[in-house]
């Protein structure tokens, strides 16, 4: 009995439709929301960026204009420096006092769970109730910061009317919401590293200082990398601990990307230079989620 | 996001219990003796610094708690005052009744439950899909759901203003919900779980004559316990402190949800600052409370998305 090459054909071509359309339903209903609350705001948001609007009324194409402004904006580049220090300081903080506090808690310790479960609550805490919480604590006149400082005999300080303390402040509460974050992905990490290693480095008159230089950090590497990247793109689109603790102040010396695009978008209606705003934001983010890819640490994502 | 592969997978289905030790040691919920654990010296020394870090964390909570339930004004008077005089509702009490902090909270359960429920629902759906099926265009789909992740409302807002304003929905709870719905985050985690059911099963249900919807719904959700627990909690957890989008998208004071209605709180001339610590105590509680009952699927979902 001979089957014809042909014969069997329509059928399967039939099944592989069928599972095409199969697998594009599963997709759909979020290819759907995906597409139009997402993807198309962002190839919108690329083209209102080339574009200027009165108030919220019809835009009006002005090629790079926005772009050209932004250039010879002297707050433009104050807020992009202090989004660049933003991050340069919180992300290496983050992560030491991530990777110390994981070491320190995933030996034998009383209390452990305790202190675990402590250290990861700031992650459930909303950014606006934790930039009101730094609000109460460091306002100037009657803040317990400066009430403490006082009464130690140090004076107060201007945490809300001198700039660079005012970074301060948010570079602080950024940490503290997430130092957790870094600690249990360091924990996650740790998980890896047999304890067969220490011992050996142990017999071989290793100090605890020259175990964790040798073993641990370079053992938790990928999760270094992992956290580099996150740190980075949250430090990078830092908005709401902005927002509500500093409002971009005192003057311009807070304000970061995010605020300076809320700013322009919707506080003084600029909306077109707003949107180029955003797509400076959007390229940093998509540079670095690239870079994250680049290091086939993706690849098993997608194969 | 993804993660490093040294990092403990959400427990997959089918998958030995040990590939989800990373994540549950790292919860402190089971310690498992897997294997010997870290001798660990100093373990007086290590101590004191646990607890001074666990205290110097949990302390503006605490404080938070304090200026909740002092008397007014008490602890911003003359002088340093760590502990009120007396524990007091009456923040509470004024704050609920000046503020229609009765509908935030309700705006915020409606909100997050429609934004968890379709969330959830749409993930799964696409997870399996790019995990178990095979269709064309699957890798580049999931590519540019993958470029997606990290995009902030910040990057698009104007944007995302424009359409909602546009589809009429601006300042109707839709306006929120549905942008905070479209998002991969969910799918992302939903296929890396979902990579870990066995292909024969769904195999052996299609050759008994399942339909895609049915192997589905009769062998793929009931694997799926430990992943919906975290999709959800962890969903449910970003639409509850979700900020800048809700600020923008909502017009009405009514509408407003809990981070929002703070905001109003501070805007307001001669801000109420117990008042204010009085709100923000009811806002987190209810996660607070979530997280103390499942502590251990958060962490597994915050170690395997990276996502606060």
């Amino acid at each position: 009995m001979t089957t014809l090459p042909g014969a069997r054909r329509p059928g399967r071509r039939a099944a592989r439709l069928r599972e095409n359309l199969v697998g594009w339903a599963f997709i759909g209903p979020n290819l759907v929301l995906l597409s139009v609350f997402l993807l198309v705001p962002i190839l919108w948001a690329v083209q209102l960026s080339f574009q200027e609007t009165r108030g919220f009324g019809d835009p009006e194409w002005v090629g790079g204009a926005n772009y050209a402004r932004m250039v010879a904006d002297p707050v433009f580049w104050q807020t992009l420096g202090n989004t660049v220090l933003f991050t340069l300081v919180t992300v290496p903080v983050e992560m030491a006092l991530g990777l110390g506090l994981a070491v320190l808690l995933d030996g034998v310790l009383p209390g452990r769970r305790t202190w675990r479960t402590m250290l990861v609550l700031p992650m459930v805490i909303s950014g606006v109730a934790s930039a009101m919480i730094a609000v109460i604590l460091f306002t100037e006149a009657n803040g317990l910061v400066n009430k403490v400082l006082r009464a130690l005999g140090l004076g107060a300080v201007p945490w809300q009317s001198d700039g660079a303390l005012a970074m301060v402040s948010v570079i602080v509460t950024m940490i503290w919401l997430r130092v957790g974050l870094n600690m249990i992905i360091y924990l996650a990490g740790l998980q890896s590293v047999s304890p067969e290693l220490y011992e050996a480095a142990e017999l071989d008159g290793a100090g605890a200082w020259q175990r964790f230089r040798s073993i641990t950090v370079p053992l938790v590497g990928p999760s270094t990398f992992f956290l580099l990247v996150l740190n980075v793109i949250a430090s990078f689109q830092v908005f709401d601990l902005v927002f509500v603790l500093t409002g971009g102040g005192p003057g311009y010396s807070t304000s970061v990307l995010g605020t300076y695009a809320y700013r322009n978008g919707f506080q003084i209606r600029e909306q077109g230079y707003g949107a180029a705003l955003g797509v400076v934001i959007l390229v940093v983010t998509l540079a670095f989620t690239v870079v994250q890819w680049r290091t086939n640490r993706t690849r098993d994502l997608t194969e | 996001m993804t993660t490093p592969q040294s990092l403990a997978d959400l427990p997959a289905a089918g998958a030995p219990r040990s590939t989800v030790r990373g994540a549950d040691r790292a919860a402190g919920v089971r310690a498992p003796r897997r294997r010997p654990r870290r001798r660990g010296g100093f373990v007086a020394l290590r101590t004191v610094v646990a607890v001074v870090a666990s205290v110097v964390v949990a302390f503006p909570l605490v404080w938070m708690l304090v200026v909740a339930f002092s008397p007014r004004g008490e602890v911003f008077g003359r002088g340093l005052r760590l502990l009120p005089s007396a524990l007091t509702l009456e923040n509470f009490e004024r704050v609920l009744e000046r503020y229609p902090v009765g509908a935030w909270f309700g705006n915020s359960i409606v909100i997050g439950v429609f934004v968890t429920v379709l969330t959830v629902v749409v993930s799964l759906l696409a997870g399996y899909a790019f995990a178990q099926l095979r269709f064309v265009g699957r890798t580049a789909v999931f590519l540019v759901f993958l470029a997606t992740l990290m995009i902030p409302v910040q990057a698009i807002m104007v944007a995302q203003f424009r359409l909602v304003n546009g589809l009429e929905i601006y300042g109707t709870y839709w306006a929120v919900i549905l942008p905070s719905a479209a998002t991969a985050f969910g799918v992302f985690l939903a296929r890396q779980f979902m990579l870990g059911i066995p292909q024969e099963l769904i195999e052996a249900a299609r050759l008994d004559g399942a339909g895609p919807i049915r192997v589905f719904t009769l062998i793929v959700l009931p694997l799926s316990g430990p992943l919906v627990a975290v999709l959800v909690l962890l969903t449910l957890l970003g639409s509850w402190n979700d900020f800048a989008w809700p600020l923008i998208a909502l017009k009405d004071p009514d509408l407003y949800t809990l981070p929002v209605g703070l905001l109003y709180l501070k805007g307001q001339t001669n801000p109420d600052y117990n008042g204010i610590m009085a709100l923000a105590v009811i806002s987190v509680l209810p996660m607070v409370a979530l997280f103390l009952a499942f502590q251990r699927f958060f962490v597994q979902g915050f170690v395997r998305s990276g996502v606060r």
